[in-house]
C-alpha cells in the first residue's frame, strides 16, 4: 500500500512537473468545450449529453497519450530495472501508475463540470443523467487507461505504445457497430464486449450494475495483463 | 552470505552464463572481472532478482532469490549498469522516492538521506534535476540510491564507468569504506579497479568462472611468468649468449639496441631470482648496468591469459 502511494506521488509529480498534464487538460477542454458550445445553443436544451457523446471519442486518442510513457519510458531508460529490484511487487508499480493517470484524467473530467454548471444556470439540467454520465466517464476512462497502460508495458517505444493503445481501444469501442453483420448469439457477445455500448446505457442515466461490473472487470483484466507484461522479463 | 550454485542463463540461443558456482562471505569486496559480454551483468541481474536463472540457484542468507524475492531485495542495494535515473526528477525528490520504496520509516528518511548526501558529496546539486547533472554526479546519485537503506549487500555494476580519474579515486575510496561493514560485489573490466578496491576476484569468461581467489592467490597461481628487464651499456657481441647462459634464464630477448645501449627481457624460471646473477655478470664483463627491473605477473597478465581466445 505504501509502495503504491510512493509510486503514485512520483508519477503524479512527473505529470505536473512536465508539460504533460497541462497540455492534456488544456487540449481536452478546448476540444470538449468547442463541441459543447457549438451544439448547446443550437439545440436549445439544458443538457450536456452532447459533451458526453463526444468525450469518449476524444479519450480514444487522449488516454493512450497520457499512459504511453508510463512503462515504455522506464523500459527505454532502464529505470524499470531499479524499480523492479526494489522491494515492491510488480502489481504495486502498475497500480501506482494507473491511479496517478486516473487522477490526471479525473482532474480533466472535473473541469468539464463547468459545462454542466453553465447548462444548469441557463435551464433545467437533468442532474440524475448528468451524474450518471460522469460516473460513466470515469469508468470508461479507467478502462481506457488500463488498456493504455498495458500497451505501454508491451514496448519500450512510446509512439508504438500510443498506436497500440489507440488501436485496441478503438477496436473495443466500435465492437458494437459490426453486430448487424453477425448472427444473433455472436452479435450479443460483441455488443457486450463493446466499450461504447455500456457507456451509452450509463449516459442515458441508468447506472446498471452490469455496466459497472463490465468496466471494472475490463480495467482489472487490462491491469493484470500489464503486470504480466512487466513480468515478461522472467519468462 | 551469498551462494551461487550451478547458475546458468540462456537467452534464446546464446548462453550468457554457463554453470557458475561461487560463494561470497560477509564483509568481502568481490571484484567480478571479465571481458565485455562475459556474463557479469547477467549474473548481477539474477542476484538482484531482476530475472530468474535458466538453471541453478542463488541464495542470499539462505533465502532463494526466486522464492523469497522481496526479502532478498530488501537486503540488497543495486547500481545497475548504465546507472539509469529519472532525468526529470530533482535529486532530493529522487532520493526520497527511493527511500520510501526501500521501506525506510518516515521519521528516519531525512536522516538517512542526509547521511547519503554527506557520503557521496551531493549537497551542491540536491535541488537540481538529475538530467542536468554531470556524469560524475549522476554516478554519485546512483550510489546514494543504492546505499540509502543501509543494505547488507551492495551490488555495483561498473560503478566507476564514465568518471574522471579524480572521481574514480573518490568512488573507490567510498567503496572501500563501505566494504568494511558490508558485502560488496562490483563488476568491472578495469583491472586496476579490482587491485585498488577488492580483496577477492572472480574472473569469468564466456559465462564460466575461470579463476576465483584473493588477488594474492591469483597472482601466485600464475607465477613463473616473472620477467626481468635490463638495460646495459655493453659492446655488441656476446651479450645475448652470456645472458642465456645464466642459470634460471628461460628466454632472453633483445628489445632494443642503439649504439652501445641495449635492452633485454629475460623470462625467469620459477623460483629463481636472476637479479644478482645479472649484476655479477655485468661486473665481470665490465658492462654498465643502467636499469634492472623485475616484473612479477600482474593481474593483467593473469586476466589476459585466462580470457584470450
Amino acid at each position: 500500500m505504501r509502495n503504491i502511494l510512493s509510486i503514485y506521488k512520483k508519477e503524479l509529480r512527473s505529470y505536473f512537473n512536465s508539460a504533460v498534464a497541462y497540455i492534456v487538460i488544456t487540449v481536452f477542454l478546448l476540444i470538449a468545450g468547442w463541441f459543447f458550445s457549438s451544439q448547446f445553443f443550437l439545440m436549445g436544451q439544458a443538457t450536456v449529453r452532447t459533451v458526453f457523446a463526444i468525450i469518449p471519442w476524444i479519450f480514444i486518442v487522449f488516454v493512450p497519450a497520457i499512459t504511453m510513457r508510463t512503462i515504455a519510458e522506464e523500459k527505454k531508460t532502464g529505470t524499470i530495472e531499479l524499480l523492479v529490484t526494489m522491494p515492491t511487487r510488480d502489481l504495486d508499480i502498475v497500480l501506482g501508475k494507473f491511479l496517478a493517470a486516473l487522477t490526471l484524467l479525473g482532474i480533466a473530467i472535473a473541469f468539464t463540470l463547468a459545462y454542466a454548471l453553465t447548462a444548469g444556470m441557463l435551464g433545467n439540467l437533468d442532474t440524475g443523467a448528468t451524474f450518471a454520465g460522469y460516473v460513466g466517464l470515469i469508468l470508461l476512462g479507467a478502462a481506457f487507461l488500463a488498456i493504455g497502460l498495458f500497451a505501454s508495458s508491451m514496448t519500450e517505444n512510446q509512439i508504438v505504445a500510443l498506436i497500440i493503445g489507440v488501436v485496441i481501444i478503438f477496436a473495443l469501442f466500435i465492437l458494437d457497430w459490426v453486430t448487424i453483420f453477425l448472427p444473433g448469439p455472436l452479435a450479443s457477445i460483441f455488443e457486450f464486449l463493446s466499450l461504447n455500448y455500456h457507456f451509452n446505457s450509463i449516459a442515458r442515466g441508468v447506472i446498471d450494475s452490469r455496466d459497472v461490473i463490465y468496466y471494472l472487470s475490463m480495467t482489472g483484466f487490462a491491469l493484470a495483463l500489464s503486470v504480466r507484461a512487466l513480468e515478461s522479463r522472467k519468462w | 552470505m551469498i551462494s551461487v550454485r550451478n547458475l546458468s542463463k540462456h537467452y534464446d540461443e546464446t548462453i550468457a552464463v554457463n554453470d557458475i558456482t561461487f560463494e561470497v562471505k560477509q564483509g568481502e569486496i568481490l571484484g567480478f572481472l571479465g571481458p565485455n559480454g562475459a556474463g557479469k551483468t547477467t549474473t548481477m541481474k539474477i542476484l538482484t532478482c531482476f530475472m530468474p536463472p535458466t538453471a541453478g540457484s542463488v541464495t542470499v542468507d539462505g533465502m532463494d532469490v526466486m522464492d523469497h524475492s522481496l526479502a532478498v531485495r530488501r537486503k540488497i542495494g543495486y547500481l545497475p549498469e548504465q546507472n539509469p535515473l529519472y532525468h526529470d526528477m530533482i535529486v532530493l525528490d529522487y532520493l526520497r522516492f527511493v527511500a520510501e520504496l526501500r521501506g525506510i520509516p518516515a521519521d528516519q528518511q531525512n536522516a538517512r538521506i542526509k547521511r547519503m548526501v554527506e557520503v557521496t558529496g551531493l549537497k551542491a546539486v540536491l535541488g537540481k534535476p538529475i538530467g542536468e547533472l554531470s556524469k560524475g554526479y549522476r554516478q554519485r546519485v546512483g550510489l546514494a540510491q543504492a546505499m540509502v537503506h543501509n543494505p547488507e549487500i551492495l551490488i555495483l555494476d561498473e560503478p566507476t564507468s564514465g568518471l574522471d580519474p579524480n572521481q574514480i579515486v573518490e568512488i573507490r575510496h567510498l567503496i572501500q569504506e563501505l566494504g568494511k561493514e558490508k558485502t560488496v560485489i562490483l563488476s568491472t573490466h578495469i583491472l586496476s579497479e579490482v587491485q585498488a578496491t577488492c580483496n577477492r576476484a572472480i574472473i569469468i569468461n564466456q559465462g564460466k568462472v575461470v579463476a576465483d581467489g584473493s588477488l594474492h592467490d591469483l597472482q601466485a597461481a600464475f607465477h613463473g611468468q616473472e620477467k626481468i628487464t635490463l638495460e646495459v651499456k655493453a659492446p655488441k657481441n656476446g651479450c645475448l649468449e652470456k645472458l642465456r647462459a645464466l642459470p634460471g634464464a628461460q628466454q632472453v630477448r633483445e628489445l632494443t639496441s642503439s649504439n652501445d645501449l641495449r635492452r633485454f627481457q629475460i623470462e625467469v624460471e620459477k623460483g629463481h631470482d636472476l637479479r644478482e646473477g645479472v649484476f655479477d655478470l655485468s661486473v665481470r664483463e665490465g658492462w654498465k648496468l643502467l636499469e634492472l627491473t623485475r616484473q612479477s605477473t600482474s593481474l593483467e597478465d593473469v586476466f589476459r591469459q585466462l580470457t584470450k581466445g
